[in-house]
């Protein structure tokens, strides 16, 4: 690995953590806009104009919040628990495609951190890690409703990643391909996933909404019976971390989504353009994806209510996974025909 | 039973049918009136910044009325302060001297004429009992104060200034009386 490669990667990397961080900001502010919309009302505007400043002065308040501990918790896990959660949202942002290739200084720089050849595995895998965070958290704080939510966490999450890998696995079996890179490619134009596996793209959204914790999946830290559930204890920015990493998570996962069902970078047309005017349009294009999956996640927050729990663990395993089962099934009897294998 | 409106449901707890149990109409349904808030246009009044148009009757802060020559029009006779439902207004009343027929329009006036703004329901009927045209509610509000003593209001508040005329048309509705 040359010196310039080097540079260009931690360049790539400082400003995805940037951009990461400053779109999870603002996520809370559209987020208490759109509610407010929703509920006929203005929303924040009293820091700045529109109240454009509102997320500087809440993570201001969190840091000037006193940082405590409970002297019957667990202070070392009690301190990593929102770390693992913020680490886990943070890092799945290094193996997503950002866009085309980008000619800069005489070099073609990739927009994509690590073009690992199982980023997919790669991105569940760290996204099961992320439980651990809430369940670390839950734990360590001592605390029954912490515990309760920490166990409803864990619980939840492991129903619905069987099915939302299912339901990535026709995906992976269509481009042939576990490389992220390689899926957005195979979706060129307007070939989208989502034109061939409308069924998977459901599921995959309604286990992604739960995966991050989003109402009306948003059991673990329901207010009304578990007064803030695994996050109760944390104060100050510990707890600003747990809700930041929180929308960090929907921004990664929105990524995400757009990159298996809706194309990535791709639009239609984007043949007409080439070079680094390519490489922005594309990059619009894909921020412009994750901007609606956001927007329509936070409508559905502000739409539905919460489930209660059988009803969740009856999606889960009795509605979910067996359609994921079916879809994968189907779309493998479609490959093997078209193949000729049958 | 014979409903009283029309509006009457009947409610059957028969089991959902497939398309019920989906329940993905009924999520987008609730999405669509989520919308529908969204795009409609704000009502609220950005306090500070905007201020709502009073009703011309509204009855906000008592003013103290002169007459045209800067005259005060209060006899001290006492009326407003036995209208008073909320027992508000107190008055110590005054003959007026040699000298002072630039400063009070009768013989009688009010040294002190005093309404406590916490004891008044600001239900106008002080206004209603004035014969003299004195006593109006305006379309002002009666400012905050830390202290509670803050909120009575003496003649310093209440009398209007000549430079300053309070308008009071709005609830002006019957004619000035003329002198007798």
């Amino acid at each position: 690995m040359d010196t310039a490669m080097l540079i260009e990667k931690s360049v790539l990397v400082i400003l995805l953590f940037l951009i990461s961080l400053g779109v999870a900001a603002y996520q809370t502010y559209f987020e208490r806009k759109l509610a407010a919309w929703i509920q006929d009302r203005v929303g924040p505007d009293r820091a700045g104009p529109f109240g454009i400043l509102q997320p500087i002065a809440d993570g201001v308040k969190m840091f000037l919040k006193e940082d405590f501990i409970p002297a019957k918790a667990d202070k070392w896990l009690f301190i990593i628990g929102p770390g693992i959660s913020m680490f886990t949202a943070l890092i799945t942002s290094s193996v997503i495609p950002w866009g085309t290739n980008l000619n800069l200084f005489g070099r073609n720089i990739s927009l994509q951190v690590a073009d690992f050849n199982i980023g997919i595995l790669f991105v569940f895998g760290v996204v099961s890690i992320g439980v651990y965070g809430i369940m670390i958290g839950g734990w360590a704080s001592n605390n029954k409703y912490s515990l309760y939510g920490a166990i409803r966490a864990s619980s939840q999450m492991i129903s619905y990643e069987l099915a939302m890998g299912i339901s990535a696995i026709t995906i992976v079996m269509m481009s042939g391909s576990l490389s992220l890179n390689d899926i957005v490619k195979s979706q060129h134009g307007m070939n989208w996933n989502i034109f061939y596996q409308p069924v998977a793209f459901f599921i995959f959204f309604i286990t992604s909404m739960a995966e991050l914790n989003r109402a009306p999946f948003d059991l673990p830290e329901c207010e009304s019976e578990l007064i803030g559930g695994y996050h109760t204890e944390y104060s100050s920015m510990k707890l600003g971390l747990y809700l930041f990493s929180e929308y960090t998570s929907m921004f990664v996962s929105s990524a995400i989504m757009a990159i298996l069902f809706f194309g990535g970078y791709n639009f239609p047309g984007m043949d007409a353009f080439s070079g680094n005017l390519l490489a922005i349009l594309s990059i619009a294009a894909f921020a412009l994806k994750i901007f609606l999956f956001i927007f329509v996640i936070m409508w559905i927050r502000w739409t539905i209510p919460r489930f209660r729990f059988d009803q969740l663990m009856h999606l889960g395993w009795k509605v979910l996974i067996p359609a994921a089962i079916v879809n994968m099934l189907v779309t493998g009897l479609v490959i093997a025909w078209n193949e000729g294998w049958m | 039973m014979e409903s009283l409106t029309n509006r009457k449901k009947v409610v059957s707890d028969k089991p959902m049918t497939l398309w019920e149990k989906i329940y993905i109409p009924a999520i987008v349904g609730g999405m669509m009136t989520t919308m529908r808030h969204m795009l409609r246009p704000r009502k609220t009044i950005k306090y500070p910044e905007e201020t709502r148009v009073f009703a011309p009757v509204y009855r906000g802060q008592h003013v103290l009325k002169r007459d045209e020559e800067g005259r005060e029009n209060c006899t001290a006779c006492g009326l407003c302060a036995v209208a008073c439902p909320a027992e508000a207004i107190t008055m110590i009343s005054a003959e007026r001297e040699k000298g002072e027929e630039h400063l009070y329009r009768e013989e009688k006036y009010a040294s002190s004429y005093e309404i406590n703004m916490l004891r008044c329901i600001f239900c106008g009927l002080c206004e209603e009992a004035c014969p003299k045209e004195a006593v109006f509610l305006t379309d002002r509000i009666v400012k905050t104060e830390f202290e509670r003593d803050e909120f009575i209001y003496g003649k310093d508040k209440l009398v209007e200034t000549m430079d300053d005329r309070i308008d009071i048309t709005k609830r002006q509705f019957t004619g000035k009386r003329t002198e007798q």
